[in-house]
């Protein structure tokens, strides 16, 4: 296939990854709001708290409240359908993911080299991170609740990517051409993606938390788990990807050392990402040790998120520095 | 341990890093010495040392916000011109020299010191915890976060002994009571606290280290032109604080070629940069053998323990000039600036000190594949390679004022209108191998040919290594802080009235309860029978949520 073959069949790939994301949305949502009452949701509340602590080693398995087994025939029957559109959403997100993996693999293909030299490219592999980060949590910890939030990301950063960052396939400049730039961009955008869906679930944590401590009920919130399985698994994927953040900082400084002669200059970008890191260290200390717990420091882990976004979009337009590739 | 502690289990385990200087203020009112060793606590404390870290951060935020005069000082003038009330306000605040600022050096000198005094007692504190004994058992197990207690057959000093066996190969430090057993383990998660701050402290030193001890400089070389690192050659030069001159390696330099290549297909990306290769050759001494090297950007040349980089590369048209009596006053190249990277225009002067009877001066811009904007009856440059090199250039004459010892920029020509005055119809443009004779009698001037010039950074830091290995160590303490946690278990068995073994088993994790501890009640019952009527769960087991 010629490369200009290949870069085509990307695009549409793209193309059919959002659209494929936004059924997926759907489905995700109609899961949520329909069906299952109370009851139910409180009966599956005990799963993911199990498969959550279950991962520090083996979690000793309870049998499910009686009251779940004791539902109506009329129950069950509702049930069928909403765990129908669940099945139906995690297929059809899968096919999404497909696309998607297949979109960067023809770009990186047509353009012989990785596929992320550009803001286009950069935005569609985080989307990319965060949907399988999301996948992850599915399996891992049957976190479906969090597909229709994170559906939503993944489709608002293809389309910004596709709509304003379009850029045809092209080579790179020579400031990028280094083998820095798998290590130090790939860690990046995984940590960035693993972030996202972390930001996903705080802020449903702190929704949640919110509802229970008014004893609120009814609606679709109900199908949510309780706040403290939400604030476990944000913290369980933050403690995920921080290492990694960490790990790309330090590959960019290695990088900075290399390609302009300091590992270290205050370039927006470097310290942008250090209050990130600062910020995300502060909330999993929070977390760690006594002290702040629960809303505040989820607050602070958004805040944290919102310094990503920021060195993401704001430095990269707002400011010019070394890492003038955004233009 | 302090006795204070051992009494109150509920909260030891977060109470150990501490106790070291808790323990001993605290009596009689508060003097001046007593108001110092308060400061002294509340400075060393980790929570001041995460609030100092947060500020770093917080101060950094208006460095990436303003320009720097570190890295752009030309936007910084650009802004005081803008702000005229503003401006001056936020420099008194030092706000353009962020990183360079004495409140960013307080922050950064304070963390510094918070850590130090943290991290010292603590060390010793946790030498002294992980040589000691596990705290003897609490009288009531049932009270802690996580307990559990059932009854069985098996008689007191059996259970003890699987206890005993259990924990141990879990590798926990057991202790034994008189009828209980007492375990700790997870001591490496304050070893990675430590080791983190620690390695903080070793990384700001060796930043500081590599600033004082280090020199960063920037040179011009055009193609056949020559460098030897000595402090005459360079167009710009900072030395650390402590660094001395007479250490300089005494590398040299030699460009032979720059090559550059760009996409050449018509689109959105042609005239994009593919490649810069500059072919040098260096010796590492003078009597040293000459090495050829591809120096390029991700490339850079270490010799001598300095670094030698690719900052940019531009165009140094050749030129040879010809006075009014007819001798050559000028021959050579001059390198001019880039004013934009796509096409590779730019501008530069031509300075001709020596020209008889009065000097010149040209001022001029370079096309390197010049073609004719028609519509605007412009010359443009379609592309960045020389393909069609042409300038365009106006002439001075009179007094230079090279003579009055101020430095000049070799990129501007000073006293235009006042010491220089244009020369009437001396405007013209040339191609390659073109010659324009100056009105008046004045000489002439060719355009010879193009070169190409590469600028190069040199810079010597010996905190690189040192900073690097800092931290690599840092975060694999953060990790480890994050994932070990300090727990203690603790399993008691006495006789019942019934006869019958009472077993009671009770945890205390820092931060959430793990699921060990069910590991663990699980296992020492293994061997009972399962239908035991007398077992009961109490407290926090996995599935609980409180995390005290
Ligand atoms: C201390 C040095 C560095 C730090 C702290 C740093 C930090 C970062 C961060 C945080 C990102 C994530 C993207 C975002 O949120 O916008 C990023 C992306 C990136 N960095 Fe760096 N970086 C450093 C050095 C470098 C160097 C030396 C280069 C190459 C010359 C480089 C090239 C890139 C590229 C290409 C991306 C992805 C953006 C894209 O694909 O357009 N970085 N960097």
């Amino acid at each position: 296939m010629a490369d200009s073959d290949l870069a085509n069949l990307s695009d549409q790939l793209a193309l059919g990854a959002v659209l494929l994301y936004v059924v997926a949305m759907v489905g995700y949502a109609l899961d949520l709001g329909f069906g299952r009452r109370r009851a139910r949701a409180e009966a599956e509340r005990a799963e993911p708290v199990e498969a959550l602590v279950g991962a520090g080693g083996g979690g000793v398995a309870e049998a499910p409240p009686a009251e779940a087994s004791a539902a109506s025939a009329e129950e069950e029957g509702a049930e069928r359908v909403e765990r129908d559109w669940g099945r139906f959403a995690i297929l059809i997100n899968l096919l999404g993911w497909g696309a998607h993996l297949g979109m960067l693999v023809t770009r990186g293909l047509a353009a012989e080299r990785w596929p992320w030299g550009n803001m286009y490219e950069f935005l569609s592999a985080i989307a990319f991170a965060a949907v399988t980060a999301y996948l992850v949590v599915l399996a891992r910890y049957k976190a479906r609740f969090l597909g229709a939030f994170v559906m939503v990301a993944a489709v608002l950063a293809l389309g910004v990517a596709t709509i304003w960052l379009y850029t045809p396939v092209g080579p790179l400049v020579p400031a990028l051409k280094s083998y820095w730039i798998a290590i130090h961009v790939t860690a990046a955008i995984v940590a960035t993606g693993a972030f996202t869906v972390g930001g996903a679930a705080t802020i449903l944590y702190l929704v949640q938390s919110r509802r229970e401590e008014r004893g609120a009920s009814g609606g679709a919130l109900d199908m949510l788990p309780g706040a403290q399985t939400l604030d476990r698994l944000a913290y369980k994927v933050t403690v995920f990807s921080f290492p990694i953040w960490t790990f790309a900082i330090i590959a960019g400084a290695i990088w900075a050392d290399e390609a302009w002669g300091r590992y270290w200059g205050w370039d927006p970008k470097e310290v942008w990402s250090f209050v990130t890191w600062v910020v995300y260290a502060g909330y999993l200390h929070a977390r760690a040790t006594a002290g702040w717990k629960g809303r505040r420091a989820a607050v602070i882990s958004l805040v944290a998120f919102a310094a990503l976004l920021f060195n993401f979009f704001g430095v990269n337009y707002l400011f010019s520095g070394l890492h003038s590739y955004a233009g | 341990m302090t006795q204070a502690q051992r009494e109150d289990t509920g909260t030891s385990v977060e109470q150990t890093g501490r106790a070291a200087g808790g323990s001993r203020t605290g009596s009689g009112g508060m003097g001046p010495l007593g108001w110092l060793r308060w400061g002294w606590r509340q400075l060393t404390s980790m929570r001041t040392a995460l609030i100092l870290l947060f500020l770093v951060a917080l101060g950094s935020v208006p460095g990436s916000i303003l320009p720097q005069r570190g890295q752009a000082p030309e936007k910084v003038a650009e802004y005081l011109a803008e702000h005229r009330t503003l401006g001056p306000w936020l420099d008194r605040l030092s706000l353009f020299d962020v990183f360079a600022a004495p409140w960013f050096a307080a922050v950064y000198i304070l963390l510094f010191v918070s850590l130090a005094g943290c991290v010292i007692p603590r060390a010793r504190q946790h030498w002294r915890a992980m040589r000691s004994a596990p705290p003897p058992a609490p009288r009531r197990l049932s009270r802690l976060p996580q307990s559990a207690s059932f009854r069985t057959d098996r008689d007191a000093e059996q259970v003890l002994a699987q206890a005993r066996e259990l924990l141990r190969r879990r590798r926990f430090r057991v202790a034994e009571g008189a009828d209980s057993v007492a375990a700790e383990k997870g001591y490496l998660g304050e070893i990675g606290n430590l080791t983190f701050h620690l390695a903080l402290l070793m990384l700001l030193l060796a930043v500081a280290a590599g600033a004082m001890l280090g020199y960063r400089g920037n040179i011009v070389l055009t193609e056949g032109g020559a460098f030897a690192n000595s402090l005459a050659y360079y167009d710009q030069f900072t030395p650390g604080r402590r660094f001395d001159p007479d250490r300089l390696a005494p590398f040299s330099i030699r460009l032979e070629d720059f090559r550059a290549s760009f996409v050449t297909d018509p689109g959105p990306q042609q005239g994009q940069a593919l490649d810069f290769t500059a072919e040098i050759f260096y010796r590492e001494r003078p009597d040293g053998p000459e090495k050829p090297y591809d120096l390029k950007v991700n490339h850079p040349l270490g010799v001598g323990g300095a670094k030698v980089y690719v900052l940019g590369h531009g165009y140094a048209p050749r030129f040879t000039v010809r006075d009014g009596k007819g001798d050559v006053a000028f021959r050579g190249a001059v390198p001019f600036l880039p004013l934009e990277q796509r096409t590779f225009t730019s501008e530069g002067v031509v300075k001709v000190p020596d020209a008889r009877p009065e000097q010149l001066a040209f001022q001029m811009v370079f096309w390197p594949t010049a073609v004719a904007d028609t519509r605007n009856r412009q010359i443009v440059s379609r592309f960045p390679a020389p393909l069609n090199p042409t300038v365009s250039l106006m002439t001075f004459k009179g007094d230079l004022g090279l003579d009055s010892g101020v430095p000049q920029s070799v990129y501007r020509i000073e006293g235009i209108g006042k010491t220089l005055q244009p020369v009437r119809d001396g405007s013209a443009v040339l191609k390659q191998g073109e010659t324009f004779q100056i009105p008046g009698g004045a000489g002439s001037i060719t355009f010879d040919g193009v070169q190409e010039y590469v600028s190069l950074a040199i810079n010597h830091d010996p905190g690189r290594g040192p900073a690097l290995a800092a931290a690599v160590l840092a975060v694999a303490g953060v990790i480890v802080s994050f994932t070990v946690r300090r727990r203690r278990v603790w399993v008691r068995a006495v006789p019942g009235e019934d006869g019958r073994t009472v077993v009671e088993i009770g945890g205390l994790t820092l931060g959430n309860p793990t699921a060990e501890f069910d590991d663990l009640v699980a296992a020492l019952r293994r061997d009972d029978p399962p239908a035991d009527e007398a077992a009961e769960r109490s407290g926090a087991g996995s599935a609980d949520e409180t995390e005290e």
